[in-house]
């Protein structure tokens, strides 16, 4: 993988490598961007990939863009390589969308992740080609991913209102109070996709932090990120307010760095830092501002059943403390 | 550097054939040369896309901050907020010292006297708005006690607004008698003539607005009082400059400027440094000559210079909320 200047993004221009591109196109590998002419005489329409920021597909502020290959290192489309300064747009846009999305009743929330599972269903042809083309699978394999994605959408949107119960309630107090805690969102969270799993790992990283009311700046796989750009255009059309998820490809090393050290994010999910060494870094960067950070180590099985952990990993509890007047004789005010 | 008031006699006697009747004021100000619009914006947009980077960035930031008129005008405003105001402008950043102070507090006159004691030796002015602020509209004694009431207070700098009524519809000489009886009003202090230039409608008008703020006494310029639709933008500010930069020519009298109203990030405000040194020139890139008038600008450069200081992005949870 070379970097590429903006000039010429996209890569037909060469003809060998566009040759190359549209032979082995035949349905079920083609992830969406050299897609063979249906007629012969039509012209190719191919793809540009770009980031998603507040809500809009901006290309790299740097200009730059990268190659990304299939699982046999075939070119498939020319993604933005985007620079510590977009990482920095992208938090400022996080930042603005946090207050209008964990103020979000937890039941409109379930609502509209309900409704990126329904805009996801619906493009299922193009993200099982995507998805075989970027991890190597078969056509079918590619097609139950797509399916455990959508599924993991609404097991998440079904969250929402529900773990307010499982993490929060009233506690027994030593005193004349109404003592509540109840979770509240962290806030801005830098997400790092797992590099390996590029759509249902990305899903089941990715839907948990939003469904709590977290903004989320996510890094999609380096190597296979053409899935996570292309579930941007699912986000923005479906009710999700622009900001509460945004999305960058590009190197993670380069990426993850700024967005660790960064004052103005509040948590950092460290499952694609697949080096120890530099997930060691990070988590020494984030130690600045106290960001909660997980990591997850190998989060090997994506298919297996998820559990709450990913939830409740960004939540932070709020305890009230309401008084009740005097104890009566039976001990309870109320 | 000509540091002569242009109030003074030698200032405006060269134009006392122009202003002698609204006739003459009015031939002499449709005589200035139409503005080419298309270029103007042009030219703004190119100087706009210059990148200041490193120790050039850490000066600009540095220059910006202390150029900063940080202003509060709002009906909601109390005593405590000016206070704080006044603490933030002399300290804008608790944590770093060497950050400098701002130029101006910027206030309605009743606050003048709160703004000037929160503010105490520190060498940051009180800029208090006056004239019947934003909207001009009273009669000229009232604005002219209205002025007197700021100055007696302390104020520093006097901010008038132009009555837009009587220039948009061609009655010039009343707008420079007014200018004029402010400025006699103001004493020492300077006056900052604000023209509303998103009021103004045409470059044309803007233009004719400064040379006629400048002939009548005004010791800077200023676009905009923040409060309409559009404030200063890089075009108008460059017009601006030009006219002051003309004026010192012919006349030998320098005027500041002051964009004011809209500036909210530290990109725009280096790109109207870029202007001010690229036309009028670096006589101008010092706060005597060169104001923003702006309140969230002050943050935004303070988290860029904890970012060249510390290399880590920072955030509004390091900057006091206003």
């Amino acid at each position: 993988m070379s970097d590429k200047s903006a000039k010429a993004p996209q890569k037909p221009a060469k003809p060998g490598r566009s040759a190359k591109a549209a032979k082995k196109d035949q349905p079920g590998t083609g992830a969406g961007t050299a897609t063979a002419p249906a007629r012969p005489g039509r012209l190719a329409v191919f793809k540009t990939y770009k980031l998603y920021v507040g809500g809009k597909f901006p290309r790299s502020e740097s200009g730059r863009v990268y190659e990304v290959t299939d699982s046999e290192d075939q070119w498939l489309a020319n993604a933005p390589r985007a620079s510590r300064k977009d990482a920095r747009d992208a938090v400022v846009a996080a930042r603005k969308a946090f207050g209008g999305w964990a103020g979000k009743t937890a039941y409109n929330r379930g609502q509209i992740l309900y409704r990126v599972a329904e805009m996801l269903e619906g493009r299922r042809e193009q993200f099982t080609e995507e998805v075989a083309a970027a991890e190597g699978l078969s056509r079918a394999a590619a097609a139950e991913v797509v399916d455990a994605a959508v599924d993991r959408w609404v097991w998440y949107a079904g969250w929402t209102d529900k773990v307010a119960q499982i993490v929060g309630g009233g506690n027994p107090v030593a005193g004349p109070f109404f003592n509540l805690s109840s979770p509240e969102p962290t806030g801005v969270v830098t997400v790092l996709a797992p590099q390996e799993s590029s759509l249902l790992g990305l899903v089941s990283v990715l839907a948990p932090v939003i469904a709590t009311g977290n903004t989320a700046v996510l890094v999609a796989s380096e190597k296979a990120p053409l899935p996570a750009l292309s579930l941007a255009e699912v986000l923005a059309t479906s009710d999700l307010p622009g900001g509460v998820v945004n999305i960058l490809s590009g190197r993670t090393e380069e990426l993850a760095g700024p967005l660790a050290a960064h004052q103005d994010v509040n948590a950092l999910d460290l499952t694609g830092a697949e080096d120890p060494q530099l997930a060691k870094a990070l988590e020494v960067a984030a130690a600045d501002n106290l960001k909660r950070v997980l990591r997850p180590g190998t989060d090997g099985d994506w298919h297996a059943d998820p559990g709450t952990h990913r939830l409740t990993a960004f939540l932070e509890t709020k305890t009230v403390w309401h008084p009740t007047g005097s104890l009566g004789a039976s001990g309870s005010a109320y | 550097m000509a540091t002569t008031p242009p109030s003074t006699a030698a200032g405006r006697a060269a134009f006392a054939d122009a202003t002698a009747s609204d006739a003459t004021l009015r031939r002499f100000l449709h005589g200035l040369p139409g503005v080419d619009a298309v270029g103007l914006e042009a030219r703004a947009a190119a100087l706009g896309t210059r990148s200041i980077k490193t120790t050039a960035k850490a000066y600009a930031l540095d220059l910006a901050i202390s150029m900063i008129d940080l202003t509060t005008l709002e009906g909601a405003d109390t005593a405590g907020k000016v206070r704080a105001l006044g603490t933030k402008a002399v300290h804008p950043d608790p944590t770093d010292p060497e950050t400098p102070k701002v130029a101006a507090v910027c206030v309605y006159p009743d606050m003048v006297a709160t703004a000037k004691q929160a503010v105490g030796g520190s060498g940051v002015k009180v800029a208090s708005v006056a004239t019947a602020f934003p909207a001009g509209r009273a009669a000229l004694e009232v604005k002219l006690a209205d002025v007197r009431d700021a100055v007696a207070a302390g104020a520093d700098e006097i901010d008038m607004v132009i009555d837009r009524g009587a220039f948009l519809s061609g009655r010039y000489l009343k707008v420079y008698e007014e200018i004029a009886a402010v400025k006699q009003a103001s004493g020492a202090a300077r006056l900052k003539v604000i023209f509303e230039t998103g009021e103004l409608s045409t470059y044309d008008n803007i233009r004719r607005a400064s040379w006629l703020g400048m002939i009548a006494g005004a010791d800077f310029i200023k676009t905009s009082t923040g409060k309409v639709a559009v404030n200063a933008t890089p075009a108008n500010t460059l017009l601006m400059l030009q006219a002051v930069r003309d004026f010192r020519t012919q006349t030998g009298v320098q005027v500041g400027v002051k964009p004011a109203g809209g500036i909210r990030t530290a990109k725009d405000a280096v790109k109207f440094l870029v202007l001010v040194n690229e036309t009028a020139g670096g006589d101008w890139l010092d706060n005597h000559w060169f104001r923003f008038g702006a309140s969230s600008l002050l943050n935004d450069l303070l988290m860029q210079r904890q970012k060249l200081s510390t290399g880590r992005y920072s955030g509004p949870d390091y900057v006091t909320v206003d």
